[in-house]
């Protein structure tokens, strides 16, 4: 079987000291991000994006997704122990997790987390070696036609999955893309929306508007209330789960893992929805839903499946297809493209090293995560004690010196603070800034895939409706369209969304 | 029925139509192009107008939408996080790497109201040492420590 000569490969990658190495770092920083609140995954990839510009490409790759899914290991230890979600995908582990500790269960609520995770992160390892190949085969034979449909379905399925708003996420996608378009027109070489600085000709920094957006207006709304934490930490006894526990997680994480699957695919999906749904999911199977919300171990178990699951699998469309499901995933193109590689398709031929080297490595990282987490709990909690006012300024330098280091202009570093201020601005009016990101990545493609496909149908504009898997893509975008607006659909949304907060 | 609308989705709705607007100026003077040929102007002015319009319906929705608080926002946080960078680029090339780190730190830590001269000076001090070891030691940055005429 090819599977198994390609994940030789990856593993003869992975297992490479120096990738070996920052393996490990990124899922301990991973851990330690997903520990501390007020600072994610998003904001700590952006921040350190520069620095991958001195790794190889597969290394730096290894390392930025370590941050992402050791984030969610990290989220899950602060959600059980003194309820407070250091991750928003931890946060409904937070409901029946804290109350397991609650009553002297805090062991075995633990390690049921790193066990469901781990699980599920080697499901989700498969499924990515068995299904990224065909998809890849498939994507080799997508022309400008398809993939405008294909960015387009995602697009709109982020807006279906976004929190809050349809109206307001639809404006930060096309206000995104629109982002997205300043710079060098590519065809003419006409400048558009540069004012003549010519530091705007190749766009704004991707780098300087993820971290304004993620990094800086993240510190501004949790300077709106400075609270101080009351960490009170008992010591976590016997993480051993009993047998009786044991019997009753096993189909939790399966259908966590399973769920956590599919819905990480799809675009806006990924973490933080899988484990919701996991969770209301769990509950409704289950022959006793009264014990849901006070220390149902199943209300761990899923949850936890699920958002490992889902941050894993939002690697394939990133790697087969390169567009991302998630603004993580943009943080990953970027990163790619930082390192000269385009993303797409061709990733897995030209760089098959890099490619199953990055797959192989989230094995290798969950299996870390599992030896890092359940011996140094105590550890991790302590790190709560870090107050915020000394957390932040170290964000705002680390960034400042991180942007600045790219171009050497300091031009990045007032894009920076603009985007800060008006992301932060659009958050505190109910917009979410995560489809803004999507769009500012995926706006350049847009065009350029409308445009081709306009010039190669010389100008026939139903060539997106009469080529079969175009036509099939944009029949789904009309019809996710269709459900987000149907009135039953609107309001049962809004009811899900109103759970979560 | 003309209620007070809902001030979140109202100003949300008044700054995309006034950005797409922007925009949409902004794209005048780039070629349109036609459909087959599309110039530099078309994907922008297409977009600029969808932004204008769905600005334009989140705040004719939100005189039907119960009233929200926005919030209080922290300007005094909300200056000096902002202006930390800016000063860090303005400063940098003209004084060195290490005058800026010190300076974008203070103004940082002044963000907190829980800041103090000891809490200042500890991690200032702190911080610069471990952004020196990081990216200048570690990451070898070509950035000049202090300008020329800072040396002694």
């Amino acid at each position: 079987m090819d599977i198994f000569s390609n994940l030789a490969l990856g593993f003869a990658t992975a297992l490479e000291p120096v990738n070996i190495l920052y393996c490990f770092l990124g899922v301990l920083l991973g851990t330690l991000i997903g520990v501390l609140p007020g600072i994610g995954p998003t904001a700590t990839i952006a921040m350190l994006l520069p620095i991958t510009f001195a790794l190889s490409p597969a290394t730096s790759l290894i390392m930025l997704a370590g941050i992402y899914y050791g984030a969610q290991y990290g989220g899950s230890t602060t959600a059980i122990l003194i309820n407070l979600p250091g991750e928003s995908s931890s946060a409904v582990t937070a409901i029946d997790g804290y109350q397991m500790a609650r009553q002297g269960r805090a062991g075995p609520a633990l390690a049921t987390a790193a066990l469901g995770s781990f699980f599920a992160g080697t499901v989700a390892t498969v499924l990515i070696a068995t299904f990224a190949p065909p998809l890849t085969r498939m994507a080799l034979q997508f022309g400008p036609a398809e993939y405008f449909s294909l960015m387009l379905l995602g697009l709109i399925t982020s807006i279906a999955l976004a929190h809050g708003s349809i109206l307001k996420a639809m404006a930060m996608i096309v206000l995104g893309l629109l982002l997205g378009l300043v710079g060098t027109d590519i065809y003419t070489g006409t400048p558009r929306f540069t004012f003549d600085r010519l530091e705007l000709a190749d766009g704004l920094s991707f780098i300087a508007v993820a971290v304004g957006v993620f990094g800086v207006a993240e510190i501004l709304r949790n300077l709106e209330n400075e609270t101080d934490r009351d960490v009170v930490i008992k010591r976590v006894t016997n993480l051993l789960p009993s047998k009786k526990d044991l019997k009753a997680i096993i189909a939790p994480i399966l259908r966590g893992t399973a769920l956590g699957s599919v819905l990480g695919v799809l675009p806006g999906g990924g973490a933080i929805l899988s484990s919701f749904a996991a969770y209301s999911i769990e509950k409704r199977l289950s022959s006793s839903p009264r014990r849901f919300g006070k220390g149902a171990i199943e209300g761990v178990a899923a949850p936890e499946s699920a958002n490992n699951a889902g941050a894993q699998t939002s690697f394939i469309p990133m790697l087969t297809l390169g567009i991302p499901a998630n603004p993580v995933m943009a943080m990953m193109i970027g990163a790619m493209i930082i390192q000269g590689i385009t993303p797409g398709p061709n990733v897995a031929i030209d760089e098959p090293a890099l490619f199953w080297g990055v797959i192989a490595s989230m094995w290798l990282g969950n299996l870390l995560l599992v030896l890092l987490n359940l011996p140094l709990i105590g550890l991790w909690v302590r790190l709560l004690t870090i107050p915020y006012y000394v957390l932040f300024p170290a964000i705002v330098v680390f960034s400042a010196i991180g942007v600045y280091s790219i171009n050497n202009n300091a031009f990045d570093l007032f894009t920076v603070s603009l985007f800060g201020a008006l992301s932060y601005f659009l958050v505190k009016l109910g917009c979410e800034p995560a489809p803004l990101l999507l769009g500012f990545i995926l706006g350049p493609m847009l065009e350029e895939n409308l445009r081709r496909a306009m010039i190669i149908s010389r100008g026939d504009s139903t060539v997106f409706f009469t080529r079969p898997i175009s036509a099939v893509l944009m029949v789904l975008s009309a019809l996710v369209l269709v459900i987000v607006f149907m009135p039953a659909v609107a309001k049962k949304r809004e009811e899900v969304f109103q759970e979560e907060a | 029925m003309m209620e007070k609308p809902n001030i979140r989705d109202a100003a949300a709705g008044a700054i995309f139509f006034a950005i797409g607007a922007a925009f949409a100026l902004a794209a005048r003077n780039l070629e349109l192009g036609t459909a087959l040929r599309m110039g530099p102007g078309y994907f922008p002015l297409v977009l600029s107008f969808i932004l204008m319009g769905i600005g334009a319906i989140i705040v004719f929705v939100s005189f039907a939408t119960a009233p929200e608080q926005v919030g209080s926002v922290p300007w005094r946080g909300f200056v000096l996080v902002l202006f930390a960078p800016i000063v860090f680029g303005l400063t940098v090339r003209r004084l060195g790497l290490v005058p800026a780190m010190v300076i974008t730190i203070i103004l940082a830590i002044y963000a907190s109201r829980r800041a103090n001269i000891p809490l200042a000076g500890v991690l200032s001090l702190g911080l610069t040492l471990f952004c020196l070891a990081v990216f200048t030691y570690g990451l070898r940055l070509p950035i000049p420590l202090f300008a020329p005429w800072l040396r002694f």
